[in-house]
């Protein structure tokens, strides 16, 4: 091998640098923008706070931030120093210490009392984080696998749940390759509203797995854990929409069940409020109605197209691990219990889960639809009254 | 030939060759080993086997985070490869990496024959082999690979097919191998220490393995304890960490990560060692400090027993919890703070030069300053918040896990090297080896950083497109910084062990005056011969040099 010295190496490499950076930087012009509320292009910082937790969380970053530079430019100045200096090629002679216990004792004292100055502020951040009490609303969020449900338990809005899911056309976007958009994998179906300036107690817990609640612009994140509630508690300050993503390794859709939440105004709020009232109370759905296939099948698609699709795909094919509904033996058995089993309690250690929350009716009209549609033709109507006895 | 691979090496012999007739040829020379020397190599063969399969899965990753959206695999197989990137590269690339360092190293600095349990030995690396094959075939198994984290948090491990058991088997192994491996150690430093060696002048390199083999027997028993609850968990009806049945899924994060955390010290304290033999032999000046350097390295073993739940700030633990362990994790930067200015005042009105060893050693010091400083900021429990299963931490984590045990382990490699083989290294290669890796791996994982601070979660297949440039540049790097490990070993380490290169003087690291590299791995010839000290040399004050 040609035999290259240091400056040569370092040109080399150098010049290298230069073909790759203006090749990144040509590949840099993608089409997407700052999400406001969400992340930012190229962002190299927290995001935007809109809580004044979230404020005296980045000050504590920059405080940590300047002190470490300064630490880091005092040690590394002494020693890139020591390495132009004590260098052999330039006659140093190497001196005799090696130890001193003064010195040492300095060392260890100043960083000790650095530590302490950086603690103080940090207690009172944490302790104020800490502080759920004295709420105006307080919401629960439940982690399943692999979306987020809501329901409002205290303050205005009582009653009220719903899930929040990831958009399925986004969902589709990530497995064609072809992502598009600035709330690309952060759109979701039903987002949660609050009100501005209020403090939203926001309990945390899970219906599998280990999840994790997060909200970068509040400065939240509260694991949701399946058998036990956790609260954290955050204030808007202003009225906007805010992203964030699940925030724990929970399976294979970990990265596909984001969080959107709506700050509006207190007018807006209730106005919002009472239309979700008015849904539920449509939507409430008597399950000793007798359906007709076509009217099953309508409903059925809609719950598909919500739930399913990402999974079992549009055309019921499935792939890879997952199975196909268009053909399946149990789709097609002639037992209607069967796929109502499936349905209810997952299959395959949770490789399908369970869909026990969703509503009779609802589970009735998507096994009906799969029984129907693509090759499957049985003719099979299922009525919300079988999925009710089925659960007992 | 190298000595390395076979028995007629270069330097001076005499009789110590004919000790061994009858020792066995061929593969059972590897098979039965029970020479410190080669179940050194061993290990070292092993290890870095391991760190290009974990390297192949970790380039997987970033081929598909290259850009967004999913080009290559779809998110269940992506979970599998983060998951055995990290369980590779911990428990088979670095961990059995400083174990071969010791078991060259230490007898050797000691004026040790050999390790106290010469066949405990051997039967430690050979448990390696099915834990490794066990872990790497498990992609192969219904279901794939564990894709529950290297962390294999429950109850999402209770999901797992097949091969999460096979995975936990491994580690029951691999654990059993690393207990071993500490009993051999300490009980060899603390009995065979050539006589005038008292603890307080001993190499670095022992001492931090002394420590890091404490540290060792303490912990690997609480991860066995973790992964056995899982395994019953999952098969054997009971509900240690499944909230159906009554069970906390937190108490296995509090379990796994009283293990976790000394197992990253674990990680590090041998490299400290390493590096704490390279600078004074450098900078042709005793290392600054040597008994503050001991008490450093214990202190913050001690500490690495209270901080583990710095893992868990979000997990919704009580106020005092929360402040306890920040305080407790702030605090550790105070002895790793020593060591560093330690390092540095060895440096100081040192006479230097910078041959390959000492490029790494004061890259490692450069470097892993930055991944400590991360792991301060990380330390505060509300910035913490932020940061925690983003990228932050994944950028922390590597920056002292990478920069700093693995160019560690690179220091020694090229420190140590020419006596192992008795050949010495390229100069220019080495340099290309060190400032291409160097500039790779900040390439790769400096990004990270300003990835987690706007909200990126680790473990993810698919992200929202602000963050693609930054991915872009972190897979670039990535690939860059895979093509000089393979370099490093077509064009610097296969050919010393082969012996291809110029002869390496006994003391290649020594000036004609005296000054540079001491300890008695310096008083045997290059290569070293099979056998060294069969009796105990007598030393001089400083336990430096064997006195006639």
């Amino acid at each position: 091998m040609k035999m290259m010295n240091f400056t040569e190496v370092g040109r080399r490499l150098g010049q290298l640098g230069i073909v790759l950076g203006a090749t990144l930087a040509t590949r840099m012009a993608m089409a997407v923008n700052d999400l406001p509320g969400g992340p930012a292009v190229n962002e190299l910082d927290l995001q935007t706070p809109a809580t004044k937790i979230a404020t005296e969380q980045q000050w504590l970053h920059n405080f940590m931030l300047v002190i470490c530079m300064v630490i880091f430019l005092a040690v590394f100045g002494v020693m890139f120093y020591s390495i132009i200096k004590h260098r052999k090629s330039k006659g140093a002679v190497p001196a005799n210490f090696h130890e001193s216990v003064k010195v040492e004792i300095a060392w260890t004292v100043a960083p000790f009392i650095i530590v302490i100055f950086m603690a103080l502020p940090a207690t009172k951040v944490v302790v104020a984080m800490k502080d759920t009490t004295n709420s105006d609303l307080t919401i629960k969020a439940t982690g399943y696998q692999w979306k987020w449900g809501y329901d409002y338990i205290k303050g205005e809005g009582e009653g009220i749940g719903f899930l929040s899911a990831l958009d399925t056309a986004q969902r589709e976007m990530s497995d064609a390759g072809k992502p598009e958009g600035d709330n690309y994998l952060l759109k979701v179906d039903h987002p949660l509203v609050v009100p501005v300036g209020k403090k939203v107690r926001l309990i945390t817990t899970a219906n599998d797995v280990i999840h994790s609640w997060a909200m970068p612009a509040f400065g939240v994140k509260q694991d949701a854990i399946p058998g036990f509630v956790r609260d954290t508690w955050f204030r808007a300050e202003r009225t906007g929409d805010f992203y964030g993503q699940c925030s724990e390794l929970c399976g294979k859709e970990h990265a596909y069940m984001p969080i959107h939440v709506k700050v509006v105004s207190a007018a807006d709020y209730s106005a919002w409020v009472d239309v979700e009232k008015k849904k539920l109370a449509a939507l409430a759905d008597d399950p000793s109605k007798v359906w007709k296939l076509e009217e099953l099948m309508a409903r059925g698609e809609k719950v598909y197209g919500a739930t399913c699709v990402a999974c079992h795909k549009g055309d019921g094919k499935g792939g890879g691990p997952i199975k196909p509904l268009d053909g399946s033996a149990v789709v097609l058995d002639a037992d209607k219990l069967k796929q109502v089993a499936v349905v209810l309690n997952g299959q395959n250690n949770g490789a399908m889960p369970s869909w026990k929350q969703l509503s009779d009716t609802e589970i009735a009209a998507v096994i009906t639809y799969t029984k129907n549609s693509w090759s499957n033709k049985t003719g099979q109507a299922v009525q919300p009254a079988e999925v009710v006895a089925a659960r007992k | 030939m190298s000595a390395v691979l076979d028995h007629h090496g270069h330097g001076v012999h005499g009789h110590e060759h004919d000790d061994h007739h009858g020792a066995p040829k061929g593969w059972r020379r590897w098979v039965y080993a029970t020479n410190h020397k080669d179940i050194g190599t061993l290990y070292l063969l092993f290890a870095f086997t391991m760190l290009m399969i974990g390297g192949v899965l970790a380039l997987c990753i970033r081929a598909e985070l290259f850009q967004p959206g999913l080009q290559f695999f779809n998110p269940e197989l992506f979970n599998q490869f983060t998951t055995m990137h990290g369980l590779i590269m911990v428990f088979g690339a670095i961990m059995p990496a400083f174990v071969g360092f010791a078991n060259w190293m230490i007898p050797l600095q000691i004026g040790a024959s050999d390790m106290a349990f010469a066949r405990m030995n051997n039967f430690s690396f050979w448990l390696l082999i099915p834990a490794a094959l066990m872990l790497v075939l498990s992609f192969f198994m219904p279901g794939g690979a564990p894709a529950a984290g290297w962390t294999l948090y429950a109850p999402l491990t209770l999901q797992m097919g097949p091969s999460m058991d096979a995975g936990i088997f491994a580690m029951h192994l691999m654990g059993a191998s690393s207990i071993m491996g500490s009993i051999n150690i300490i009980v060899t430093i603390l009995n065979m220490r050539a006589p005038g060696m008292t603890l307080m002048k001993m190499p670095m390199f022992a001492w931090t393995w002394l420590i890091t083999a404490y540290l060792l027997i303490a912990v690997m028993p609480v991860l066995a304890g973790a992964i056995t609850m899982t395994l019953t968990d999952r098969h054997f009806g009971t509900s240690f960490f499944s909230p159906a049945g009554g069970g906390d899924p937190v108490m296995y994060q509090h379990i796994f990560w009283f293990f976790g955390h000394p197992e990253v010290y674990i990680m590090i304290l041998p490299a400290f060692g390493i590096i704490s033999q390279i600078v004074p032999a450098f900078a042709r000046k005793k290392l600054f400090g040597y008994a503050s350097m001991v008490y450093a390295t214990a202190s913050i073993a001690i500490l690495s027993f209270i901080v583990w739940a710095h893992h868990m700030f979000a997990t919704g633990m009580p106020v005092t919890g929360q402040l306890f362990f920040m305080y407790a994790t702030m605090l550790i930067a105070v002895p790793t703070g020593v060591k560093i200015f330690n390092w540095v005042a060895t440096m100081w009105r040192g006479s230097m030069t910078f041959e390959t060893p000492m490029l790494w050693a004061v890259g490692f010091i450069f470097v892993f300053t930055i991944g400590g400083f991360t792991g301060l900021i990380l330390a505060m429990a509300p910035v913490d918040i932020q940061l925690q299963d983003t990228y932050y931490v994944v950028a922390h984590f590597h920056y002292v896990l990478v920069a700093g045990s693995l160019f560690g382990l690179f220091a020694g490699f090229y420190f140590w090297g020419p006596k192992w083989t008795g050949v010495m290294y390229s100069e220019t290669r080495g340099r290309i080896h060190f400032w291409g890796s160097l500039i790779a791996f900040n390439v790769t994982f400096f990004p990270m950083h300003f990835l987690g601070l706007a909200g990126m979660p680790r473990r993810y297949a698919d992200y929202p497109m602000q963050f693609a440039d930054f991915n872009m540049l972190a897979s670039v790097g990535a690939f860059v910084f895979g093509f000089m490990q393979l370099y490093f070993f077509v064009f610097v380490a296969l050919p010393m062990m082969r012996g291809q290169g110029a002869t390496a003087p006994q003391r290649p690291w020594t000036d004609a005056d005296g000054k540079g590299a001491e300890g008695l791995e310096w008083e045997v010839p290059s290569p070293a011969p099979f056998h060294t000290f069969e009796t105990p040399p007598k030393l001089n004050a400083d336990a430096t040099r064997i006195v006639a």
